[in-house]
């Protein structure tokens, strides 16, 4: 552990801008390691008291054909001294590590923002490959930017030529040559990488030095080169931030924590039983690390298999976990009717992706609403949560837990690539904050059948194989209500699945009303989100509010059951807008709930929504 | 001074539950039940830690027979719940009991895993050669030609050797018994049961309705002494009403041939000796098929080494602090920063 204690607001370098806030998009070969990169650029902007939110974009290929447009893999950063909510629209300063770089994310910069670019790597063949006829650098194409070329390759060559690295090597320090160049152009301690770089490559110290030398050899041309026309260094100030011990968190990894603090505040073991699949693998390689707080993680065979283990493991009397992205969880579906129907606790992480089938693995979508809700045969309700940041995944994810200990059912919880790769900085809380979730196995035999249940919550008892006298059979067949047996009778079978319903839906009795994010509680226009989309929702709606327009921003994290009041809440507005990124589902189920008139905003591109794409559905709907 | 009281000896029937059956009239799984009843009281087995697992199809009815706890599951799946079971408390002892569809049709692929990670639990299959449940269709260890709703002119495929694959999948107990053999069955499944690590045994059950004396070419009266071969370790393995019958080692066709001993020049040393550590032998007797070889029965291959949980079970151990860890510790981790 090392911790860092932020230095004092400094005072402003007199030759630097102040900015309130900016965006900045590293972008390179997949090769060019730009998400390490940029996960050093966040931490040094993190240690400088911004806040910030990060959206790593990648594609589903391990290595594509180098200087492909398709290759391209980019990191965007939006950090600033006031409260940053989304990765940011569009970016300050592009990094264009090639030219397939350029041509793929020009169309995200702002007019006249900064382009560094690497010419040693804008030769005719990369130009070529990326769809070049001509060299934008050079035909006058980007004029109305302001262009930083340099030969990003040669330089780093001459700084690193002392180390003794093969060319090759030496060249893959270019994305340091370069961080330290930004480094420079935002004030920022390379030290916190230097010592990362020295810790990575404990074994070869000549690439760590290496590494470090193109760092520093890039903060000194920054620092003493002859910037172009417009081109300067810049300040942001440190945010407000609430005291408290901070650390940079993906959803991914919060989900992980989450998922294990719920089991230790249960005080049971969790098995996590898993499949690898994008974006949802590094869920299970965070909880393979938590073997000493009593978490057993199971790489299953497939998805199916998977599910089934977990549920195996709930049977035994640990909580069963099991985690995957929509196609996956297709397949683990019987599994969780049946846990439904023998009424077992279950957590299910969906990281959602673009679909439909493979879809885009890489690319972020809410386009499982349906399938969590309604997606299996029968009436097989359950629980579903959605996180809608990376920090809130420690959140949901606890509170997934203690649902499906309480009501012993299956609970899904929802993410999506983006949350599960987006990183922000997290004010980590003190688990002995959070309270204890009770778990009762049953262990006295006298008056004893599987399916009795609580008469508050209708869950049904929890009696775990090696508990004397309760032995008993359970099963996907249906059960009678009174004694647990088998039966196909048909006025139990009314019953049981009444009773599946009920329990359910009294859920809503357990959590907390519906808030308003942002607004007041009635009024002409409710913009009403789910999920990942909080951001830019939450951003758009602050916008508008303070130009006077009369809407209010309701996010909800309980997807089924809804909180009791979310009706009642929706009725108070004129209209109801849900953005989402999928075809319109919330919108239906909220319609088909409470016969609201809500509209769906909707976008399916596998990219995150824009502020402005909000903002300007929402004008559509208050100015006409 | 504590008085141990020892548990109480439990009988066959006492693994009875109040259920009624519901088999078919002359199911041979009726006596698989009567034989695994049997082998839970000769072992000892206590209910509160016995469970039986179950996937889909008529002998996936089992677990309601059996008063231990049981969990009747889905389609093939059976395999991947006992192992997430077994990971939550190795302490159990388990039972999976299959179909031949169950277990190599839908369910061929967990199968494989469970075989090859070797987790600790007894796996019988209930090989009838046809879908019982379903009304009759034929099933991956049908034999070729087999005449079923689905395949009103014969099936085409080939048929599936239940213990070839258990042994090409990394088995490490291999057993075959017969239903009505309630001789036999139970010394085979307490055999099971002793060994650590997955046990596979194949039994072979009689379909009363929709494959009748499928197995009649080995299990008949007439010919059972001829064609069945009770393999032991350490002895010869001889068969044959007077056991003057006996397989050989061809080397130079790596075969077994079933020879008469006295005759032709064979005499008692020619006779292969069992040796169930040995997997080419074991694999040698799983594909003898009668008429030309007998069916080997009892236990094939028995060669025992660490199963998948024990191996969880130390990394656990071994990662496991003396005092719980502090989970804000965990949280903390890494690259922190405070903000006063």
């Amino acid at each position: 552990m090392s911790n860092t204690a932020l230095a004092e607001k400094s005072s402003v370098p007199s030759h630097r801008e102040t900015v309130e806030s900016a965006v900045v998009r590293f972008a390179g070969d997949s090769g060019d390691g730009m998400q390490l990169t940029g996960g050093q650029f966040t931490l040094a902007t993190a240690f400088a008291g911004n806040d910030l939110s990060t959206f790593p974009d990648f594609p589903a290929e391990i290595r594509a054909p180098a200087g492909t447009t398709f290759g391209v893999s980019s990191f965007q950063i939006n950090f600033g001294s006031r409260v940053i909510k989304t990765a940011g629209d569009a970016f300050d300063m592009l990094i264009a590590m090639n030219p397939a770089a350029l041509k793929v994310e020009l169309g995200g910069l702002k007019q006249g923002g900064i382009i560094i670019a690497d010419t040693g790597s804008f030769g005719e063949r990369d130009l070529r490959k990326a769809g070049y006829t001509e060299n934008p650098l050079e035909d006058g194409s980007l004029d109305g930017y302001r262009l930083v070329a340099l030969d990003i390759s040669k330089l780093t060559m001459e700084a690193v030529k002392d180390t003794g690295l093969s060319k090759q090597e030496a060249l893959r320090c270019k994305n340091m040559w370069t961080l330290g160049f930004v480094y420079w152009m935002y004030g920022r301690d390379r030290k916190p990488t230097a010592d990362w770089l020295i810790a990575k490559f404990g074994k070869r110290p000549d690439v760590a030095a290496a590494n470090v030398a193109a760092m520093d050899a890039g903060h000194t041309v920054a620092e003493t080169m002859e910037l172009p026309d417009g081109v300067h260094g810049f300040h942001v100030d440190a945010a407000d931030i609430a005291p408290g011990t901070y650390r940079t968190v993906t959803g991914a990894d919060a989900l992980a924590w989450g998922l294990a603090a719920g089991t230790h505040l249960a005080d049971i073991k969790m098995v996590f039983a898993s499949y690898p699949i994008t974006p949802a693998s590094q869920i299970l390689h965070s909880l393979s690390k938590m073997i000493d707080h009593n978490v057993v993680t199971f790489q299953a065979e497939d998805e199916i298999a998977a599910a089934c283990a977990a549920i195996g493991a709930s049977f035994g009397g640990s909580l069963g976990v099991t985690s995957s992205s929509g196609p996956g969880i297709a397949l683990k579906t019987e599994a969780i009717g049946l846990a439904i129907s023998t009424e077992l606790p279950l957590v299910i992480v969906n990281s959602q992706r673009a679909g439909p089938s493979t879809g885009m693995p890489t690319k972020t979508e809410q386009s499982d609403l349906y399938q969590a809700v309604l997606g299996r045969n029968a009436d097989s309700p359950l629980c579903v949560l959605a996180a809608r940041s990376p920090a809130d995944c420690f959140e949901v994810a606890i509170e997934a837990v203690r649902i499906a200990i309480k009501y012993m059912t299956p609970v899904f919880i929802l993410t999506d690539g983006y949350i599960g790769n987006a990183a922000e900085p997290w004010n980590i809380p003190d688990i002995n904050d959070y309270a204890k979730i009770p778990v009762n196995f049953r262990t006295d035999p006298e008056g004893f059948h599987p399916f009795m249940r609580d008469a508050d919550t209708l869950a049904r008892v929890w009696a775990v194989p090696g508990t004397p006298g309760l032995e008993h059979r359970i099963g996907g067949i249906e059960r009678d209500y009174d004694s647990g047996n088998i039966s196909y009778d048909p006025g139990n079978h009314q019953k049981m699945t009444d009773t599946r319903f009920a329990k359910i839906d009294g859920i809503a009795r357990d959590i907390p009303a519906q808030g308003v994010e942002d607004g007041a509680t009635s009024g002409k226009l409710a913009v009403v989100g789910w999920g990942s989309t909080y951001g830019p929702i939450s951003r758009a709606v602050a916008n508008l509010r303070t130009q006077g327009l009369d809407v209010s921003h309701i996010h909800i994290r309980h997807i089924w059951p809804f909180p009791e009041n979310l009706g009642d809440l929706l009725k108070g507005f004129d209209q109801v807008l849900v953005p989402e990124m999928n075809h319109g589902q919330l919108v239906n189920v909220l319609r088909a709930e409470y016969l609201v008139p809500a509209e769906g905003l909707n976008k399916v591109s596998g990219q995150p929504f824009k502020i402005i794409e909000i903002e300007d559905a929402i004008r559509a709907r208050l100015e006409n | 001074m504590n008085v141990v009281t020892p548990p109480e000896k439990l009988t066959p029937k006492d693994f009875a539950t109040d259920q009624e059956v519901r088999w078919c009239p002359g199911c041979g799984d009726y006596a698989i039940l009567k034989g695994v009843q049997k082998t839970l009281a000769d072992i000892g087995a206590r209910p509160e830690n016995t469970v039986f697992v179950s996937g889909i199809g008529c002998a996936a009815r089992f677990p309601y027979y059996v008063k231990t706890y049981g969990f009747h599951t889905i389609h093939g799946r059976a395999p991947a719940f006992a192992t997430g079971l077994k990971l939550a408390n190795p302490g159990l002892d388990i039972w999976v009991v299959s179909g031949d569809g169950d277990a190599l049709s839908i369910g061929g692929n967990h199968l494989f895993h469970l075989l090859r990670r070797n987790v600790d639990l007894q796996f019988l299959l209930f090989n009838n050669e046809i879908y019982g449940l379903t009304k009759g269709q034929y099933s991956p260890t049908s034999r070729q030609g087999t005449r079923s709703p689905s395949t009103p002119w014969g099936s085409l495929d080939n048929p599936a050797s239940a213990t070839v694959f258990a042994l090409g999948s990394g088995a490490r107990f291999v057993a075959r018994g017969i239903d009505s053999n309630q001789k036999h069955l139970p010394d085979v499944l307490a055999r099971a049961h002793a060994h650590k690590g997955t046990s596979f045994v194949e039994i072979f059950q009689n379909c009363k309705v929709y494959n009748d004396g499928v197995f009649e070419n080995f299990t008949a009266r007439d010919v059972a002494s001829d064609r069945q071969i009770y393999v032991e370790h350490g002895k010869p393995l001889t068969f044959g009403k007077d056991g003057e019958k006996g397989l050989r080692l061809n080397t130079q066709t790596l075969s077994l041939e079933a020879v008469v001993i006295g005759e032709n020049g064979v005499n008692e040393s020619d006779i292969l000796v069992h040796d169930e550590t040995n997997r080419m032998i074991a694999t040698l007797l799983a594909h003898m098929e009668p008429p030309a070889l007998p069916v080997a029965l009892g236990v094939l291959y028995s060669a025992p080494g660490q199963s998948y949980d024990d191996e969880v079970g130390d990394l656990v151990r071994s990662h496991t602090p003396a005092e719980k860890p502090d989970f804000n510790k965990l949280l903390r981790a890494g690259r922190t920063w405070t903000v006063d």
